[in-house]
């Protein structure tokens, strides 16, 4: 098509003209691409919103609920890392009310299971730790519920410890859209919900597992450690994970 | 073979001779309820009886579905005199056909429930122990598959959309969203595969209504199906019905096979271009798959939890495709709808709320079972008059509509009349239509707590605030009913029901405390008396029983 084949045909009326778009948040003026999130725009300009489930380079879940943003003219709230921004709209991230939810949710992770994190392999590289100092977590006015689940240590180079799992869910997602395995998946239901790897069957006998370890690097807490770390010694590097998504956005081109 | 107007006609002609023919016409209820005590065998009986005495040819036994008075079953209706035997046994089967054509058995005659046959008006039950549900003539014979042979053959799709829009039908899952709206949003999405969805995935304690309608008249359903497929431009349908429902998932795979075999389902139905084929899917027993983008996920085999909405179905639906998901009732209104004009259909109910709604009433009255009233009905009028009032002259306390996640509705409101909008006023939900009456002899706490132990163990565990939060409020109602709960545990209730209401994923989560805040607002009392004076006032709770063990 040359340029002045442009001017012959009839104009553009089969999509939406609007592709990109402006909005506000925090009352900061952004542009978007209609396929964007709030949470991603957001990041792009620098402004936090907590986020717990979400990684990049892994697929949305919208189940953490901790980026739950305010939007002008709506009482309802947003989870902003599926919620897409429209024209004109006003989205606020951060509000008494906002940091309070935030803070209640994360107290409810905290009393599910053990997080003491004096004894734990992340301690000090952990994304749950880093949460709580950030959003101002004092205490947990909640029941703490200490349920009595298992450490599987039976595979060579790692161990899952689920008194430690928040069930985000990122090693399964992991597991199944990058490393293309799906060794890792979910069983249960509710409060008795477990990650598993197989059908159940202890880690070290899995067949499937190629023993990449991405797993266990994407996990936010200490659920997921590589043997012989000891207290504080499992910081976890997901560099890969943005590089692998870039790459393989590359390929498909 | 494809049918036409006339052959549906003669279908419906031949049908009414071979009714005409017989002198008597015994009903037998072998729906769900009637069957567990026996009306099976009740029927054997009777069909033996008639062939001992030689009968046959004026005297004919059938089976039907749902007569609605459950509780007094097994139940056995005598056409055309229109008399009902209640609690009828294998024994009183001779004394039932002496007194054909003479006077009914006092003994057995339901007469004095009057009222629960009158006050109804019947719509989506409007063959519901008229007809046998395993055979389709009988439903042709009640004008069946009309409406959607004036819907291919005479309407264009969006003159069938226009007519339940004008009807002004909402769903009756629950939510009641417009249902001409839902059909409106799937027919505009972008043209190619598309998918129609009925949702029979009752799953909360105490409804039955849609496992009524699909044993009694799974025809209607069919049909309302196979008119939304034409009205969306869908040609393949599911039903997503519970596995625990058995019966059901009997008698709607033998009606789609009838109905594949007369052509109102398969290729060109009524000679048009319109096809339209229905499959029937299990679900493996959870909640949360009533849902409907759980339910989506659980139809493509994958792990029943919801997703994030928008993209709504109607835009990304089962594989990807625009679908529409509506109720059994929902559907099974379509039919009269499309038959009789929505006008005609505007013209029942209340100012917002359009049409007849169907309750399932259980729980603490006398008449329990399956009804249906126009919307706008009041309270006292279910409970009272069809259902015949608390059994031993008790006080009544409550009405519990919506399941898990609806409310519980105290006494000074028996006088509002029921729609969508009254009833979510004062915290509660239309809900898919369970109502489980409570008198004095039911404690609010223990009410409270056995439907979010129910939320509880029925969280998927996808979000955090379901997951969690249903486990907590859990506890603490298990504390103030064992007497151990300390003075500020409602205000700790209240705000762990704010944040599960607030920040859940799905509407499981988001409906989850409203048995436990409708409870604290009306009954607020009762739940001091369990923390404070450590009594329970209905004697249902061991407050301190646990402490002290």
């Amino acid at each position: 098509m040359t340029d002045r084949d442009y001017f012959k045909g009839k104009p553009r009326t089969d999509v939406n003209p609007v592709r990109i778009l402006t909005f506000k948040i925090d009352g900061r003026d952004v542009t978007a691409r209609e396929d964007e999130t709030i949470l991603t725009v957001a990041r792009q300009n620098g402004i936090f919103i907590p986020t717990l489930c979400h990684l990049d380079g892994l697929s949305e879940r919208g189940a953490c609920r901790l980026c739950m943003v305010e939007v002008k003219g709506s009482d309802k709230l947003f989870p902003a890392c599926v919620t897409l921004p429209r024209q004109d709209m006003e989205v606020m991230t951060d509000s008494p009310r906002l940091n309070e939810y935030r803070k209640k949710i994360l107290e409810l992770l905290f009393s599910e299971r053990n997080h003491v994190c004096s004894v734990c392999v992340s301690n000090g590289h952990c994304e749950l730790q880093d949460l709580a100092v950030t959003l101002g977590m004092s205490h947990v006015r909640y029941e703490y519920l200490y349920p009595r689940h298992t450490i599987d240590a039976s595979h060579d180079r790692f161990s899952v410890d689920h008194n430690r799992c928040v069930l985000c869910l990122r090693c399964i997602r992991v597991c199944d859209e990058v490393e293309g395995a799906h060794t890792w998946d979910v069983m249960g239901r509710g409060i008795l919900c477990k990650v598993i790897t197989d059908l159940n069957q202890p880690w070290g006998t899995s067949e499937t597992c190629t023993g990449c370890g991405k797993c266990v690097h994407v996990c936010p807490t200490g659920a997921l450690s590589e043997k012989g770390k000891s207290v504080s010694e499992m910081s976890k590097r997901r560099q890969f994970l943005p590089y692998l998504e870039m790459m393989r956005r590359e390929s498909r081109k | 073979m494809t049918l036409t107007f006339e052959d549906l006609q003669g279908i419906a002609r031949i049908e009414e001779d071979r009714q005409e023919g017989f002198r008597h016409r015994i009903h037998v209820c072998v729906a769900a309820g009637c069957l567990s005590c026996q009306s099976g065998l009740i029927k054997d009986t009777l069909e033996k009886e008639v062939s001992r005495r030689g009968w046959e040819n004026w005297c004919n036994v059938k089976g039907v579905g749902c007569l609605g008075l459950c509780a007094a079953g097994p139940l056995i209706s005598i056409q055309p005199d229109g008399t009902y035997y209640q609690g009828v046994q294998v024994s009183d089967v001779s004394d039932v056909l002496d007194s054909l054509g003479g006077e009914p058995l006092s003994r057995l005659d339901c007469s004095g429930q009057l009222p629960f046959f009158q006050r109804q008006k019947k719509i989506v039950l409007e063959n519901c122990g008229l007809i046998d549900p395993e055979r389709i003539e009988e439903y042709i014979g009640r004008a069946g598959y009309e409406a959607l042979y004036n819907a291919v053959r005479l309407m264009t799709p969006g003159e069938v959309i226009d007519e339940v829009s004008a009807g002004g039908l909402r769903g009756r899952g629950g939510a009641g969203f417009p249902t001409g709206l839902k059909w409106t949003t799937v027919f505009k999405a972008v043209n190619g595969t598309k998918f129609v969805v009925c949702n029979a995935d009752e799953g909360d304690p105490g409804a039955f209504m849609d496992r009524s309608v699909l044993e009694s008249d799974p025809h209607r359903v069919i049909e309302g199906m196979a008119i939304a497929g034409y009205a969306v431009g869908a040609a393949h349908g599911f039903v997503y019905v519970r596995a625990e429902y058995p019966l059901a998932v009997k008698r709607l795979r033998t009606a789609i096979a009838h109905a594949e075999r007369f052509g109102v389902l398969g290729n060109n139905i009524f000679n048009t271009k319109f096809s339209f084929k229905v499959e029937v899917r299990l679900g493996a027993g959870a909640f949360v798959c009533g849902e409907e983008t759980a339910l989506i996920a659980s139809i493509e085999g994958r792990l029943g939890r919801p997703r994030p909405r928008p993209p709504y179905p109607a835009e990304f639906g089962l594989w990807g495709y625009p679908t529409l998901i509506n109720n059994v009732e929902t559907l099974a209104n379509i039919p009269s709808i499309i038959r009789r004009g929505g006008s005609w259909y505007s013209g029942i109910g209340s100012e917002s709320s359009k049409g007849t709604k169907v309750f399932a009433l259980a729980g603490r009255v006398n008449n329990t079972g399956l009804i249906e009233v126009p919307m706008g009905t009041t309270l006292r009028d279910i409970v009272f008059d069809i259902g015949g009032g608390i059994p031993g002259d008790a006080r009544f306390k409550a009405v519990q509509t919506g399941g898990p996640s609806g409310g519980c509705i105290p006494e000074q409101y028996l006088d509002l009349p029921i729609d969508y909008e009254s009833l979510a006023e004062i915290g509660s939900i239309m809900g898919s239509g369970g109502m489980i009456v409570m008198d004095e002899g039911s404690c609010m706490v223990d009410v409270a707590k056995f439907f979010m132990e129910f939320c509880m163990s029925e969280s998927c565990g996808k979000c955090v605030p379901c997951r969690v939060g249903t486990t907590q409020i859990y506890n603490l109602l298990c504390r103030i009913s064992s007497g151990t709960a300390e003075p500020n545990d409602p205000a700790r209730l209240e705000d762990l029901c704010d944040v599960v209401k607030r920040t859940s994923l799905c509407g499981l989560g988001q409906t989850a405390p409203n048995p436990v805040m409708s409870t604290l607002r009306y009954f607020g009392e009762e739940y001091r008396q369990h923390i404070e004076d450590k009594t329970c006032p209905a004697g249902v709770c061991q407050v301190g029983g646990v402490g002290e063990v």
